[in-house]
C-alpha cells in the first residue's frame, strides 16, 4: 500500500481502520508529520494523516472553550484566538527548528497527541491540563468520544487526558476541544547573565515561589545561548537566565519591580520590554536554543532540585550544552554524536534523580537501536501493554514508535 | 429510598463474615480491624445519606504495606472492597456493599515530605484536604484545589474524585494538580506513578487513576504540586435583579480578558439561608448575587476589582459591594462555603452536580426552576459560575417517600437537561451510584465498553467499589472470582 489515506470525517476513518484491520495491516499516523523525526521509525507500510480532518468547530471566547478537527493546524487556531484577545495558554513548542523539518505545520490534534507544552507550562499547566474533551476512532474502528466541551467534567473515565502524550498509539484523535485563555496585556522580562547552572535554578525555584505569578524561567549555557538573535540578549558569549512576568501593565510594572528585589542577590538584570520579550520567548518556543546540527539532543524531565547536578554528573563523561525550562524541571541536553546517543549514561543520571529522559535527535540508525522513550519498571509496562490492547488490540497504530515491542 | 438497585451481596461471602474478620485481624491487628456491629455503623453510608447499608468489615491500615495486604488477600478470596477517605461523597461514592470489606484510609495522614524549591509535596492521601495547606502555609505556599468539605474530606477521595472546588478557575481540579500516586492494585502490588516531576513518562494513566471512583487501586500517597500564596485576595459581591443580568455579568468578565480566581452564584433561596447563617452582608432584596474574587498586591486588587466593577455597572446592579477587610471576606467566604450545610438545616436536599456551557445558564436555571415546580419541589442554586458547574440543591422531606422519589426524578430530569444543553452529569462530585444509571445519557455504549475495558485491566474481577459508576446492565462478564470453588478445587 503506498497511496496516503485521508479521511475527512469520523465515518471514513473508522471504515479505513476496519479494512486495515481486516487485512492486519498497521498503519503510521501523522497530522503534518513535522515531529515523525521523534522516536522509533514506526514499522508500517501505510501511512494515515489526520490534515484533512480541518477547521474549528466551536469557538466561545467569553467560555475560553475551543474545539477543532484533529488536522487544523496550530497556526490556523492562533490567529483565530488573536482575532479575540486569546491564546493558546500552554504555548506548544515548533519542533522545525531543531529537527530540521518544516515549520509552522504542526496539527492540533498532534500538540495534545504528544503532550506538547512550552515554557509557559511551569505557571499553567501542560496541553494535557487543558484538554477537556475529545472524539477519535480506536484501534478497534469504533468512534468515541471522552470529555466535553465544558471545563469541570468528572462524569467517567478520563479518557481524554490519557489520550495525551501517546503518540498516536492509542487511538486517532479526530476532534479536540481545550481551554484557551486571554492574552496578557504586557509582558515583561527579567534576564541575568552569567550566572553557573545551580545558581540559575536556585534562582528560577525562587522566583517560581513569589506571589508574582512568574510565567517563564530558562537558563541557557553560553553555545545554546549564543543562538539567541532577539536583542539586547542575543549573540553573547555567557549564559543567560530569563524570567517572564506577564499581567496588566501596571501589574507587570509592580511585579518586575518586586521580582528584582527579591533576586537582588543573583545580580542586576536586563529588563526586556514587551516586543522583545515576544522576540525572546518565540524563540524559546521554537527551539532556537538546541536548532538542528549532528549533535544528539535529549529531553530530560526531573525535579528542579535534580537538574544541575545531573547535568553536571554527564559531563563527566561527555560535553554537555543545556537549556533548562519550567525553572529547572525540564532540560534539553546536547550532546555529540555517539553510537548510543549517550543513552547509558543518560539514562543512569536520570535513575539517580527521577524523572525520564526521551531522545528527540538522533540519526535514524541510532533512534532504531536505542530506547527512545523512558524504559518502564516491569509493573508499569505490563498496564501500558494492557492499555494498547484495550485500545488497539490487533497494533495496527503507529507500532513501535513509542516502544519497540508495542 | 430504593429508586437505585444495588446487586444481591454474595451470600457466601457474607456467611463467611467472622472467618473473614479473623483473618483480617491476623492481618493488621485488633486495632485496625472493626468488625462488631455498632463499629460498622458509623461506615455504613456517606454524605449521600439516602442509601445505607453495613458493610461486613472495616479495616483502618496505617501503611501502604497494610493496605496491599489486606487488597492482595481480598483478591485471593474474591471479597469486593469498598475504598473510604473520609465519607463525604455527595453521589454515594463510598456507599458500602454488605459483602463487602471497607478500606479506610483515613489513619494514613503524615505528611512526608515538603520540597518549596520543586514546590510540590508528598503526603499519605488520608490526610484531609486542609492540612496540606495547613501544612505548608508557614513557608508561604497552599494546596489549590479547594472542595467546601476540605475540613473533612482526604486527599484520597478528592484523588478518587477528581474534586474541583470555588478557586479552580483559575488553579484547575484535582487531576491538575497531581504529579505522581503510589497506588496499590488490586492484587496487592504497589505501583509508583509520576514523581516529583513534571508530566508522568509513558501512557498517562494518572489522567485514568483521577476521577475512578476507587474503582482501579487504592492511593496510598501522591506528590501534589503547591503553589505560593498571593499576597492577598479580596472577593466583591454583585447583586442583581435577574440571572440573567448575572449570567451576562459572568460572560463580559471573562470576555475582557480577566480570569478570576474564583466567580461564585447564588440564587434567592440560597442568599436568604446563607445569610443567615453567615450574616456575610450579602444583599436581600436581589435574585441573583456574584461573589467574584481577584488575588494580588492591595493595587493590584483595587485595580482589578475596579475594573470588574465597572463591567457590572453598564448592566445596573442592584448593590455591589467590595469586601472591605479579612474579616469581611472570611464571613463572605464562610456563608458560601456553608451553603450546603446551611440549607440542610431548613430541609433535606439532592445536590445536583451538572456542568453547563455558560452561554446556556439563564435559559437552564429557568428550567430548573420548572422542573421543580412541576414535581412540587423548592430549590436553591448556589455553584461555581465562572466554569459552568451547577448545584442545584432540591428540597424534600426525607420522612416523606413520595416526595423522596419525585426529588430523585426531578434531580435525574435536571442532569439530563444540562448534558442536552452541552454539559455533562457531574463536574466535581462523581458519579458513585447516584448517577450510575444515568450514564447512558452522556454516552454511548461504545465509550461505556471501552471505559470497562479500562476498569477490567486493573480489575480482571470488578472487586473494587463494583457497583458504582457503570450501570449494571451491559456489564462484562466478570473473569471467574478466584474463590470459586470449581476454582479452587483446580
Amino acid at each position: 500500500m503506498t497511496d496516503i489515506l485521508r479521511p475527512a470525517a469520523d465515518w471514513e476513518l473508522k471504515s479505513m481502520l476496519a479494512q486495515l484491520g481486516a487485512q492486519n495491516m498497521a498503519v503510521e499516523i501523522v497530522g503534518a508529520g513535522s515531529k515523525r523525526g521523534i522516536g522509533h521509525p514506526v514499522q508500517a507500510a501505510g501511512l494515515l494523516t489526520t490534515a484533512s480532518l480541518r477547521g474549528i468547530t466551536l469557538y466561545e471566547p467569553t467560555e475560553l472553550v475551543m474545539s477543532a478537527r484533529a488536522g487544523t493546524p496550530v497556526s490556523q487556531i492562533e490567529v483565530e484566538l488573536a482575532s479575540r484577545g486569546q491564546m493558546l495558554p500552554f504555548e506548544p513548542l515548533d519542533y522545525g527548528v531543531a529537527l530540521a523539518a518544516p515549520q509552522g505545520m504542526q496539527t492540533i490534534g498532534a500538540v495534545f497527541a504528544t503532550n506538547n507544552s512550552g515554557s509557559r507550562r511551569i505557571s499553567v499547566g501542560s496541553a494535557r491540563d487543558h484538554l477537556i474533551g475529545l472524539r477519535g476512532v480506536n484501534g478497534r474502528a469504533e468512534i468515541f468520544k471522552s470529555g466535553g466541551r465544558v471545563m469541570k467534567n468528572v462524569t467517567g473515565y478520563d479518557v481524554a487526558r490519557a489520550l495525551t502524550g501517546s503518540w498516536g498509539t492509542l487511538a486517532v484523535m479526530t476532534e479536540v476541544t481545550f481551554k484557551v485563555a486571554p492574552l496578557p496585556d504586557d509582558i515583561a522580562t527579567l534576564v541575568y547573565t552569567g550566572l553557573p547552572e545551580d545558581l540559575a535554578v536556585e534562582m528560577m525555584s525562587l522566583a517560581m515561589g513569589t506571589p508574582y505569578e512568574v510565567s517563564g524561567t530558562v537558563h541557557l549555557t553560553p553555545k545554546h545561548a549564543a543562538r539567541i538573535a532577539t536583542a539586547p540578549v542575543g549573540g553573547r558569549a555567557t549564559s543567560i537566565t530569563a524570567l517572564r512576568i506577564e499581567n496588566f501593565m501596571k501589574s507587570v510594572r509592580y511585579r518586575k519591580g518586586r521580582l528584582m528585589e527579591a533576586l537582588r542577590a543573583y545580580g542586576q538584570p536586563m529588563e526586556l520590554d514587551l516586543e522583545a520579550s515576544l522576540g525572546f520567548w518565540g524563540e524559546m518556543r521554537r527551539l532556537v536554543p538546541v536548532t538542528f546540527s549532528d549533535d544528539i539532543l535529549w529531553r530530560v524531565s526531573t525535579s528542579p532540585r535534580k537538574a544541575a547536578e545531573l547535568v553536571a554528573t554527564l559531563r563527566r563523561h561527555m560535553p554537555v550544552e543545556a537549556t533548562y525550562d519550567w525553572s529547572g524541571g525540564l532540560v534539553w541536553i546536547e550532546i555529540p554524536d555517539c553510537a548510543d546517543a549517550g543513552a547509558a549514561d543518560i539514562r543512569r543520571a536520570v535513575a539517580i534523580a527521577g524523572g525520564h529522559a526521551t531522545l528527540i535527535r538522533a540519526r535514524e540508525a541510532v533512534r532504531r537501536e536505542v530506547e527512545v522513550f523512558q524504559p518502564q519498571a516491569p509493573a508499569l509496562e505490563k498496564l501500558s501493554r494492557g492499555l494498547k490492547e484495550v485500545f488497539d488490540p490487533q497494533g495496527l497504530l503507529n507500532p513501535g514508535r513509542m516502544y519497540q515491542t508495542m | 429510598m430504593t429508586a437505585i438497585l444495588l446487586p444481591e451481596p454474595e451470600s457466601a461471602v457474607v456467611a463467611r463474615r467472622d472467618a473473614i474478620v479473623k483473618d483480617l485481624v491476623a492481618i493488621l491487628g485488633h486495632a485496625s480491624v472493626i468488625g462488631d456491629e455498632d463499629g460498622r455503623r458509623a461506615y455504613e453510608t456517606d454524605a449521600f445519606t439516602a442509601y445505607r447499608c453495613m458493610p461486613l468489615a472495616v479495616v483502618l491500615p496505617d501503611s501502604t504495606d497494610g493496605v496491599a495486604q489486606v487488597l492482595a488477600y481480598c483478591h485471593r478470596n474474591g471479597i469486593k472492597v469498598i475504598p473510604r477517605g473520609a465519607g463525604t461523597s455527595l453521589c454515594g461514592g463510598a456507599l458500602p456493599a454488605e459483602d463487602a470489606i471497607v478500606i479506610g484510609v483515613s489513619r494514613m495522614n503524615k505528611v512526608l515530605e515538603v520540597d518549596t524549591s520543586a514546590r510540590s509535596a508528598r503526603v499519605e492521601t488520608g490526610i484531609t484536604n486542609l492540612a496540606i495547606s495547613a501544612a505548608v502555609g508557614p513557608a508561604g505556599f497552599f494546596y489549590a484545589p479547594d472542595p467546601s468539605s476540605q475540613l473533612a474530606c482526604t486527599l484520597a477521595g478528592n484523588i478518587a474524585m477528581n474534586s474541583g472546588g470555588a478557586h479552580c478557575l483559575k488553579y484547575g481540579v484535582t487531576t491538575n494538580n497531581v504529579l505522581g500516586v503510589k497506588m496499590v492494585m488490586i492484587d496487592g502490588t504497589v505501583m509508583e506513578i509520576g514523581g516529583a516531576h513534571l508530566d508522568a513518562d509513558g501512557y498517562d494513566i494518572l489522567a485514568l487513576i483521577i476521577g475512578s471512583e476507587g474503582q482501579l487501586g487504592i492511593v496510598t500517597e501522591a506528590t501534589v504540586r503547591i503553589l505560593p500564596l498571593g499576597e492577598g485576595a479580596r472577593p466583591m459581591l454583585i447583586g442583581f435583579e435577574s440571572t440573567a443580568k448575572a449570567s451576562i455579568c459572568v460572560s463580559r468578565i471573562i470576555a475582557s480578558g480577566i480570569v478570576p480566581v474564583a466567580i461564585e452564584f447564588m440564587d434567592r433561596p440560597a442568599i436568604e439561608v446563607c445569610e443567615a447563617f453567615a450574616k456575610a452582608g450579602y444583599p436581600l432584596d436581589v435574585d441573583a448575587l456574584l461573589i467574584v474574587e481577584v488575588e494580588g498586591s492591595e493595587e493590584e486588587i483595587a485595580d482589578r476589582l475596579g475594573y470588574i466593577a465597572g463591567i457590572a455597572q453598564e448592566l445596573g446592579p442592584s448593590s455591589l459591594v467590595i469586601s472591605a477587610d479579612d474579616a469581611q471576606s472570611a464571613k463572605i467566604w464562610k456563608g458560601r462555603k456553608s451553603a450546603f450545610g446551611a440549607i440542610g438545616r431548613k430541609a433535606d436536599y439532592l445536590c445536583m452536580d451538572g456542568t453547563i456551557p455558560l452561554s446556556q445558564l439563564t435559559y437552564v436555571l429557568e428550567e430548573i426552576s420548572n422542573i421543580c415546580k412541576r414535581y412540587g419541589l423548592g430549590v436553591a442554586n448556589v455553584f461555581h459560575a465562572g466554569d459552568g458547574n451547577l448545584h442545584p440543591l432540591i428540597m424534600y422531606d426525607a420522612n416523606d417517600a413520595r416526595q423522596a422519589e419525585r426529588a430523585e426524578q426531578a434531580g435525574a430530569d435536571v442532569l439530563r437537561l444540562c448534558v442536552a444543553a452541552g454539559g455533562c452529569l457531574t463536574g466535581e462530585h462523581g458519579v458513585g451510584i447516584e448517577k450510575r444509571d444515568l450514564m447512558r445519557v452522556q454516552f454511548s455504549d461504545v465509550d461505556l465498553a471501552q471505559q470497562m475495558r479500562i476498569k477490567t485491566l486493573f480489575d480482571p474481577q470488578w472487586l473494587l467499589n463494583p457497583a458504582k459508576v457503570f450501570p449494571l446492565d451491559g456489564r462484562p462478564v466478570p473473569a471467574a472470582r478466584a474463590s470459586d470453588p470449581a476454582i479452587a478445587a483446580e
